[in-house]
């Protein structure tokens, strides 16, 4: 069975980029690979997702309902939005960034208040991480969220490092990737902290 | 074989470069339009052009092939409709070197206006329709497409959608091949169709549709895999994918060139199982086809649907009576929509306000612009196809001539150009009096910053001529032609004003370059 990863955020924050790191990391390890992507929301902030299967001859390249073992959010409202697709003890990461959608920005609706916590709650294992703060302090822009949150997935896939290095070096611009590869390694490290503390509190 | 992971579009490019293909031409439209760009960038030896419009590019295409080079043209399903005039009549004419066209449809309307099923196109215009299931098929179902095309002497469809061209995958590799150029042919007993040689050559045609239907059936393209006797499954394209994932064990007919279908392998695989299923996206195009073969289908859309797209859940429901379990609980609070829109900032959203503002009627066109109909900007109130704004002003007008005092036409300039001179000639023409706005952003915005005949650069980025609007306005007959900048200029609205209340033709052109150019 293919390891099934949906990513999701905002027109604008790098789902895509995400998406294609991850294929051609899972390539580089061996695996057959495909993804599938909707285009034209990038610049136009609506939802965005992308899934990324990889594994042994993989078929559709879309993932069902229920059945991804990762699902990685940049915004949290979208977390909320993209949970379906999460399998029964799927992981949930999202970074906790609330951008506000057109309806809540001109008043007409509300930001749900609590959406972080309620995640914490329904999902078995969620990992929600401060990435604007862990990115600020270490003067990373937050457009680099994308690959913060990719390096917090690539802390429960056994991927080795470099393969993940060969993949941003591959496909990011090399005028950016000193950045990225600082905010991935401040995801992985953000990931590798959180479970060893839910090893310790047993939980 | 090396393999690398690439866009079904990219992979498709791939194709067109390793056919030895020389002529490329097409117009943007999602899902189809990065295979134009990944043939401009990887394959520089390749005449690769933005036309205004798809009917031009499939000219261009076919006046190449008649040249003697291979050539394909590229576009989207709505596309096809632009360009299926001189289809038709290529079909009967035939090809020199081979010709392909290139249609990326959408089903579930990710980015379009309606969701065709262009499988019809293929019969209609008496043409074979290849359907790839993969990227990787991709690529090689475009070379397939190329010597279908040469060695039956006919254009040939291969048909996308948006989840071959817009998936990723890993995808082959192979040498280019170096077709040898063909000389120009002096036949017009041929190539030139007045009835007399229509007649001669739909007749060769009807036995070119003949000998296709024998290949459909002993082609790899097609493929019967028999397993259980239980139950036999149809399927195309990416239906294919979900097939496979969903239904293990039942024997499969997997139709890669859907038309013509391939009769011989419906029967065996029909004989072979005690029931039939069929699974294709949108229409029941394959189930009618078996179902008129004389043979019954249990299974096919009066279980799955006939709108929106197709997935392994719908398909797991349908044949399996699986439905996906929700596994986590529903938000106990709601989530608010978050739809595209404008960017903030869009010089468009001016414009908008000041029609809102006006209470105007406004019959708008496609582009990014067409986000002006929703909310918080609401002041668009008809959009259909290509250029239709102009013409439906102007029908408006004559069906009630108050309309031309309380409404506009409201265009982007790439549409403009694609289809909207014509509807502003037959304004001019035929004496209405309404106002035409142009929405020049400098670029084909939507689908993701093409240049255009009026952008003075080519696909390339070479530079070239540059159309000129408001002198083509003005060459169509319209006296009253305003340009305005409105974020460097004051006075829109009431220039939006002055131009409807004026009682003869008028053309507007709000021009400001798209504040994403030189982002990217």
């Amino acid at each position: 069975m293919p390891t099934n990863v949906v990513f999701a955020g905002v027109g604008g924050q790098g789902v895509l980029l995400s998406c294609r790191l991850l294929l051609q990391a899972a390539q580089d390890e061996g695996h057959d690979v495909k993804g599938s992507e909707v285009h034209g929301m990038a610049q136009r902030g609506g939802s965005v997702d992308g899934h990324v299967r990889f594994g042994h001859d993989v078929a559709s390249p879309v993932i069902r309902a229920g059945s991804a073992s990762y699902l990685v959010c940049f915004e949290l409202l979208e977390a909320a939005r993209a949970l379906p697709c999460l399998a029964a003890g799927g992981t949930l990461l999202c970074a906790e960034i609330r951008i506000d959608p057109a309806p809540v920005a001109a008043g007409e609706a509300d930001y749900p208040g609590e959406v972080a916590a309620w995640l914490s709650g329904a999902v078995e294992h969620a990992l929600i991480l401060d990435a604007r703060t862990a990115l600020r302090e270490s003067g990373i822009p937050l457009r680099c969220v994308n690959v913060f949150m990719l390096g917090a997935l690539s802390a429960h896939l056994d991927f080795a490092e470099s393969t993940w290095e060969r993949a941003m070096r591959a496909l990011v611009k090399p005028r950016h990737i000193e950045p990225n590869l600082q905010a991935f390694a401040l995801g992985r490290d953000a990931a590798v902290r959180e479970i060893a503390q839910h090893a310790r509190s047993g939980g | 074989m090396d393999r690398t992971v690439l866009l079904g579009n990219e992979a498709v490019a791939r194709g067109i470069a390793e056919s030895g293909c020389r002529v490329a031409a097409g117009y943007p439209g999602t899902p189809s339009t990065e295979i134009l760009e990944a043939v401009s960038r990887s394959a520089p030896g390749i005449a690769a052009q933005w036309s205004p419009n798809e009917k031009v590019a499939l000219e261009v295409a076919y006046g190449a092939c008649i040249a003697g080079a291979r050539a394909v043209t590229v576009m989207k399903h709505v596309g096809l409709n632009v360009a299926a005039d001189p289809l038709f009549t290529f079909a009967y004419a035939g090809v020199n070197a081979g010709l392909v066209i290139v249609d990326a449809d959408d089903p579930g309307q990710w980015s379009s206006q309606n969701e065709q099923d262009n499988r019809h196109y293929a019969r209609h215009a008496k043409v074979p329709m290849l359907e790839p299931a993969s990227p990787e098929e991709a690529r090689c179902f475009v070379k397939r497409a190329f010597e279908l095309s040469e060695e039956h002497d006919c254009p040939v469809i291969v048909r996308l959608t948006t989840r071959i061209a817009h998936s990723r995958a890993l995808v082959g590799s192979a040498p280019r091949e170096d077709p040898a150029p063909r000389p120009f042919p002096r036949d017009p007993r041929k190539y030139v169709m007045i009835p007399a040689h229509g007649r001669e050559r739909h007749s060769v045609l009807e036995k070119t549709m003949e000998r296709l239907r024998e290949v459909s059936d002993t082609t790899d393209l097609n493929r019967l895999e028999l397993a259980s006797t239980r139950r036999g499954i149809i399927c195309d394209a990416v239906a294919y994918q979900y097939v496979r994932e969903t239904c293990p064990e039942d024997s499969i007919l997997k139709i890669g060139m859907v038309w013509p279908l391939p009769d011989a392998l419906i029967r065996r695989l029909a004989e072979h199982v005690a029931e039939l299923a069929v699974v294709e996206e949108l229409d029941p195009f394959i189930e009618e086809h078996v179902r008129a073969l004389g043979i019954a289908v249990a299974l096919g859309k009066d279980r799955l649907p006939r709108c929106g797209e197709l997935n392994a859940d719908l398909v797991d429901a349908a044949l399996n009576g699986r439905a996906p379990a929700r596994v986590h609980p529903e938000p106990p609070f709601a989530l608010p929509p978050r739809l595209p829109e404008l960017c903030g900032g869009c010089p468009y959203a001016m414009v908008f306000a000041a029609l809102r503002e006006l209470d105007l009627n406004v019959f708008g066109d496609i582009g990014c612009y067409t986000l002006g109909a929703l909310e918080p900007h609401g002041a668009m109130h008809t959009q259909a196809s290509m250029g239709a704004s102009v013409g439906m002003h102007l029908g408006a007008e004559k069906a009630d001539a108050g309309q031309a005092r309380r409404s506009v036409a409201v265009i982007g300039d790439s549409t403009f150009i694609h289809s909207g001179i014509t509807g502003l000639i037959d304004l001019v023409y035929n004496q209405g009096t309404g106002t035409v706005i142009v929405l020049d952003n400098r670029t084909t915005a939507m689908t993701g910053h093409q240049d255009h005949p009026g952008t003075g650069r080519t696909l390339r980025g070479e530079p070239t001529a540059c159309l000129d609007l408001a002198a083509v306005a003005r060459a169509v007959g319209v006296r009253r032609v305003r340009v305005i900048d409105p974020v460097a200029e004051e006075g829109l609205q009431q220039m939006i004003a002055e131009e409807v209340a004026a009682p003869e033709p008028s053309v507007i052109i709000v021009t400001r370059p798209c504040l994403l150019l030189n982002k990217t």
